[in-house]
């Protein structure tokens, strides 16, 4: 991935995408070594996390007993100042969290849960995200919605994005290079707009 | 009136003991899932050191400290050493180490103390002096335990509420997953929860000590029941609920001890007096066979 990209990787269940992002955050015991930066990345989430890579798993993994800003603090956890310079960067981009900062996480609405997942990503400055799955669930025009706001991310915060994606038509829209995994495999890879036009991608993925 | 109202006292400085205990079985429970059964024997082995550093001529509160600390200190050891090896087994599992562990801490202090019958120097924590207010007699220490068992509890849920730790010790306790995301080190959390289980337990055994002495190998065993049902009434996952159920079940069994005399001059014909144990069971069936979330528990729906 270059600096400052959006990757998508598409693929039907069980190709193994959630397992890409998991091996990057070490969530999932892996072999061989992922880099970023030239370094080798740790094998514990925890530790990823401190490298500014931040993870949205599947399911958002919302503290959702917990309210909004307590969320949004967690996502500050690695950082233990500047807090809240970035909670005013980040109600910037989600200006109802503000009002609603006291609200029970749980009791959000799906998008709304999926915008504090992003929120609480944000809050850790981080430089890569590795978002999962983000439309799971969600109506078109709330999808729409969360993918123009990761496209602001990265233009305005040059965050780079790794995305695991069902919805292709979406994927391939906000990101400059996609990836198409079948059974754990890479079996096409290249720009966004080329794989949009790819014949076994529009019948296998896009559906027309 | 008065005598109620004295008798409600007392209940509620035993209360506050029971509460003490009561809040280190929930901390554990929500960091671990797991219930502790050895947080009795842990308690009671605080004390013991705590006996020995003033046996040593430490001076009484700075051993309280010093055994706080070292109690803390302790318990995360344990979970670090011997809970975590075990923490993805089977939930059985875990209740057997932890009754293995109630086993080792008795007959540890059994060995190093000899089992004999201790004693704490007078008027510690604080003095047994008492006072009048409007004919109802207290007890300093009685005063003095609830009012330091409600300042732990308010200092308690400050750090929890408000600071970094506070908040990520609530978050890996409920969403490891997450929390490990976020950059959480959920295992040295957990060890975290623990060694303030165990805290909060030495105090409630040295309070044990002081209202109840002598201090013995066996003393917390009843105890730790009464806090066993004040978890289960209060719900086992909820830290207010503890206390107030602690205070509550302190209260209401002092009452059945004060008018057990009564009751048997009624007609009743056994000693309710020695029922408090019995009781403290009955309290938790009741509990769980009518509201097994508890006072404060949230009922929790799972699919199956």
């Amino acid at each position: 991935m270059g600096d400052g990209e959006v990757v998508a990787v598409l693929g039907p269940n069980g190709a193994g995408k959630t397992t890409t992002l998991r091996a990057v955050s070490g969530t999932v015991t892996r072999r061989g070594e992922v880099t970023f930066d030239g370094k080798r990345l740790p094998r514990s989430p925890e530790r990823t996390a401190r490298l500014a890579i931040a993870h949205v798993p599947e399911g958002r993994g919302t503290f959702s007993e917990m309210t909004v800003l307590e969320n949004l603090r967690l996502g500050a956890y690695t950082r233990r100042n500047g807090m809240g310079e970035d909670l005013e960067r980040v109600y910037g981009f989600f200006p109802w969290m503000r009002k609603r900062a006291d609200q029970q996480a749980g009791t959000l609405s799906g998008g709304e849960q999926q915008m504090l997942a992003l929120a609480r990503a944000l809050m850790g400055r981080p430089r890569l995200l590795l978002l999962d799955e983000p439309s799971l669930g969600l109506a078109p025009i709330v999808v729409r919605e969360i993918f123009e706001i990761v496209r602001r991310l990265n233009q305005e915060e040059k965050l780079s994005v790794l995305v695991v994606e069902q919805n292709a038509t979406v994927a391939l829209e906000s990101s400059s290079r996609a990836y198409v995994l079948e059974a754990g495999k890479v079996v096409l890879e290249g720009p966004s707009a080329e794989l949009a036009r790819n014949e076994d991608v529009r019948r296998a993925y896009l559906g027309y | 009136m008065s005598e109620l109202l004295q008798q409600v006292v007392i209940g509620l400085a035993s209360g506050a003991i029971y509460a003490l205990l009561a809040l280190a079985l929930v901390l554990i429970h929500r960091a671990t899932g797991v219930i502790n059964f050895a947080q009795g024997e842990m308690a009671m082995f605080s004390t013991y050191i705590a006996w020995q550093l003033v046996q040593w001529g430490v001076p009484y509160w700075l051993a309280f400290a010093a055994t706080i600390a070292l109690s803390f200190g302790g318990g995360m050891a344990l979970q670090r050493v011997v809970i975590r090896p075990v923490e993805n087994a089977p939930v059985l599992t875990v209740v057997i180490v932890t009754l293995g562990l109630l086993l080792i801490f008795n007959g540890l202090a059994t060995w190093l103390w000899s089992g004999e019958v201790r004693t704490f120097p007078p008027n510690r924590p604080f003095p047994t002096r008492t006072f009048e207010i409007g004919g109802v007699v207290i007890n300093v220490q009685d005063i003095g335990i609830v009012l330091v068992t409600l300042a732990l509890v308010a200092a308690l849920w400050a750090f929890f509420r408000f600071t970094r730790a506070g908040l990520a010790l609530r978050a890996a306790a409920l969403y490891p997953e997450s929390s490990r995301l976020v950059g959480i080190r959920v295992g040295w959390m957990l060890g975290v929860g623990w060694g303030l289980a165990a805290a909060l337990g030495a105090v409630s055994g040295m309070f044990t000590a002081a209202a109840f002495p002598p201090l013995e190998p066996t003393m917390m065993q009843a105890v730790l029941i009464y806090a066993f049902a004040a978890a289960v009434l209060g719900g086992i996952d909820s830290p207010a609920g503890a206390v107030v159920g602690g205070l509550t079940l302190g209260v209401f069994l002092n009452l059945v001890g004060t008018y057990a005399d009564d009751l048997q001059n009624l007609g009743f014909p056994v000693n309710l007096e020695g029922l408090r144990l019995p009781v403290a069971f009955v309290f938790i069936l009741a509990v769980l066979l009518a509201r097994p979330q508890g006072l404060f528990g949230r009922a929790e729906a799972r699919r199956v």
